[in-house]
């Protein structure tokens, strides 16, 4: 299903000279094409540019806003930390998107939306109209989430949570280690972008340091008293990494943290400690433009789960980690899976094409040590309330070592798949 | 060897529910000598059973699917095998009841045996070629079969393909287009019907994959053949 090759350098002109026009119904009337603008190239924003413009077979003018020529996924980004993929086997780059999908991809940021007129205003001083708009941003952090630290120290203590520059940082560091040293992470609280990702991150820095620096020690600080995949984390820490780890749960002061990133020490509940890299995860919130766009309630944009239409603007569509949905967590699949319904709902209200039932599905794979892969997983509904879970199921403990491994090459097989439904 | 319980798989569903103690009867080894002759011609089983066209039985019980070094399995056993599937009665019995429904691309040509009391004769049979015959593993609760031959007028639903369309890109998140096998299986240009049937049998749990068992647990007939109509003619 792959569209010809279309030129889109009027592209930003025609959706400037549209503006004015009020409804899809109007577009039929002057032979315009309705117009969808993605803002966000991620899992959620890639994959519902890309099904808008391979269903609508042309029907549909897309625009894809994404700052970043080469996207990082921040899945599997933990596995580079850990030494298992190369960095650019994670980068993707929308050239398939422009030339097999006719997207209109544009590198640049979105700076302002006006809802009443209908725009989006980039850094680059370009306006571009729309009549559906899908939001799709990821995460920001929360100000003031952990004390003594802003993004202005990104470097010194690195939050590696959007993938790219930041996850070199973060293995450089850790390979830079002094023998016997320490490495110090501080984990977010509920609710936040993959739920197993800190720990799967332990995991891997454990990893490497296990066969690297085996002195060294790793401390997490967490405000959570339970996390993602919990009992399956520890008992493989426990199985390759026995030692190392010292988790402390809210119960040991692991809410309670100060960071000092000039004195690269961390202070849990009173107590400092001298660190030598500190990985600081701090609360987060969906990604500004929502606020900007003033959708959100609170740090989320409330979005309606049949269609992932914003609670206060039906004509937006927020997917993925920045929507406020229900049960489905923070994940690259979910923003996947999200985007295919906001897509087949955007073309059902541009184009009439036939509006089926909301199905959502997610699973999460991680990976432990070598060839020790686990997983979760989840299928979905949409109710009038939220995204409500339906059934599921987790890899056990105590698995077998064969089980694991084919776990694993699953995992590797689902990001061969995912990532061509993202990209193209 | 007075082992003298034919049992439907029904039964088998019904007897797991109730209590995961079965008895240990099977069916009469004698009667499945004579069975087994139709078996025979690919497989060898007793003292010096070696491997011809399929694998020799010795031990099958107990043994992990495509367990035998030195076979060249399908890929679909092959996998079972690495996701921890052990044969025990209750998967022999299906996988003999209905070879296709269990493993699509299975290499085993052979139609299937309907009749359960000569399944469990067979089985019997079998047994006494497999370690401590007085011990039957059982099938673990979670695996109850249920009847899983699917229904004529199931097979005979003309699916959508553009509701199976939609519907794929729940299943495109990791089964590539471009049919690509590495991890996870390929799944375009599959034969309608070896569709259904293999998706129904995940969705009665007949055949185990936590993922697939669950993906295909919600969904209907009708969108069951509306994703073999559209997988059927997909391409890369």
């Amino acid at each position: 299903m792959k569209l010809n090759r279309r030129l889109f350098m009027g592209g930003v002109a025609a959706g400037a000279a549209a503006a004015t026009l009020a409804t899809p119904a109007a577009h039929a009337s002057n032979q315009g094409k309705p117009k969808v603008v993605v803002i966000g190239g991620g899992a959620g924003g890639a994959t519902a540019a890309r099904y808008v413009a391979k269903d609508s077979k042309g029907e549909i003018d897309v625009t894809l806003i994404e700052p970043t020529r080469s996207y990082y996924t921040c899945f599997f980004s933990n596995l580079y930390i850990g030494g298992f993929r190369e960095l650019n086997s994670i980068a993707h780059s929308y050239g398939t998107l422009a030339s097999e999908y006719g997207v209109n991809v544009v590198h640049d940021w979105a700076v302002g939306i006006d809802r009443a007129a209908r725009t989006v205003t980039l850094a680059g001083g370009a306006t571009l109209s729309y009549d559906r708009l899908i939001l799709s941003p990821g995460i920001d952090f929360v100000e003031g989430a952990v004390d003594g630290w802003d993004v202005s120290h990104q470097n010194a203590m690195p939050h590696a949570y959007k993938a790219g520059s930041q996850s070199e940082l973060l293995k450089a560091q850790i390979e830079a280690m002094p023998e016997g040293g320490t490495f110090a992470m501080v984990a977010p609280p509920n609710p936040f972008r993959c739920p197993p990702g800190p720990y799967e991150r332990i995991s891997m820095v454990a990893h490497v340091l296990k066969a690297k620096n085996p002195t060294a020690k790793i401390i997490v600080a967490d405000p959570k008293d339970k996390f993602s995949k919990m009992a399956l984390f520890q008992e493989g820490w426990g199985l390759h990494y026995d030692g190392m780890i010292d988790w402390i749960g809210p119960d040991f002061g692991g809410g309670d943290v100060s960071v000092n990133p000039d004195a690269m020490t961390l202070t849990i509940d009173g107590e400092e400690t001298k660190v030598d890299v500190c990985n600081v995860i701090p609360a987060m919130k969906a990604g500004r433009i929502c606020e900007i766009a003033g959708i959100t309630d609170g740090n989320w944009a409330p979005v309606n789960p049949h269609t992932m239409q914003s609670r206060m603007d039906e004509n937006i569509h927020v997917l993925g980690d920045a929507s406020q949905q229900g049960d489905m967590p923070k994940s690259g699949f979910a923003a996947n899976s999200q985007a295919k319904v906001a897509a087949m709902a955007v073309r059902s209200a541009l184009t009439g094409s036939k509006l089926f039932p909301a199905k959502f599905t997610n699973t999460c794979w991680s990976l432990i040590d070598s060839d020790d892969g686990v997983k979760v997983g989840a299928s979905y509904e949409a109710t009038d309330e939220k995204i409500a879970k339906v059934d599921g199921f987790i890899s056990q403990t105590g698995e077998d070592a064969e089980l694991r491994k084919t776990t694993y090459e699953e995992s590797i097989g689902w990001y061969a798949g995912i990532t061509s439904d993202m990209f193209g | 060897m007075g082992w003298n319980r034919h049992i439907t798989l029904s039964l088998v569903a019904l007897f797991a529910t109730a209590s995961p103690s079965l008895s240990n009867e099977i069916g009469d080894a004698d009667k499945g000598a004579a069975v087994f002759k139709e078996c025979s011609s690919c497989h060898s089983v007793g003292q010096g059973a070696k491997n011809r066209v399929g694998p020799h039985l010795n031990g099958i019980f107990g043994r992990r699917a495509a367990g035998l070094d030195g076979f060249r399995y399908s890929n679909g056993l092959t996998r079972m095998g690495k996701d921890g599937l052990v044969w025990d009665f209750d998967l022999l019995d299906r996988y003999v009841e209905n070879p296709k429904a269990f493993a699509s691309d299975t290499r085993m040509a052979y139609k299937g045996l309907k009749d359960a009391g000569q399944r469990a004769d067979l089985l019997a049979y079998l047994r006494r070629y497999s370690d401590d015959p007085g011990n039957i593993p059982e099938a673990a609760p979670t695996m109850a079969g249920t009847d899983h031959s699917v229904d004529a007028a199931i097979l005979a639903i003309q699916g959508d393909p553009e509701y199976g369309e939609y519907l794929s890109s729940e299943c495109t998140s990791c089964h590539q287009l471009s049919g690509d096998n590495d991890g996870i299986p390929g799944i375009i240009g599959w034969p309608a019907e070896d569709f259904v049937v293999a998706m129904h049998a995940y969705k009665d749990k007949f055949r185990p994959h936590p993922v697939m068992q669950m993906m295909a647990g919600r969904l209907s007939n009708e969108e069951i053949a509306a994703l073999a109509a559209y997988f059927e003619v997909a391409g890369p």
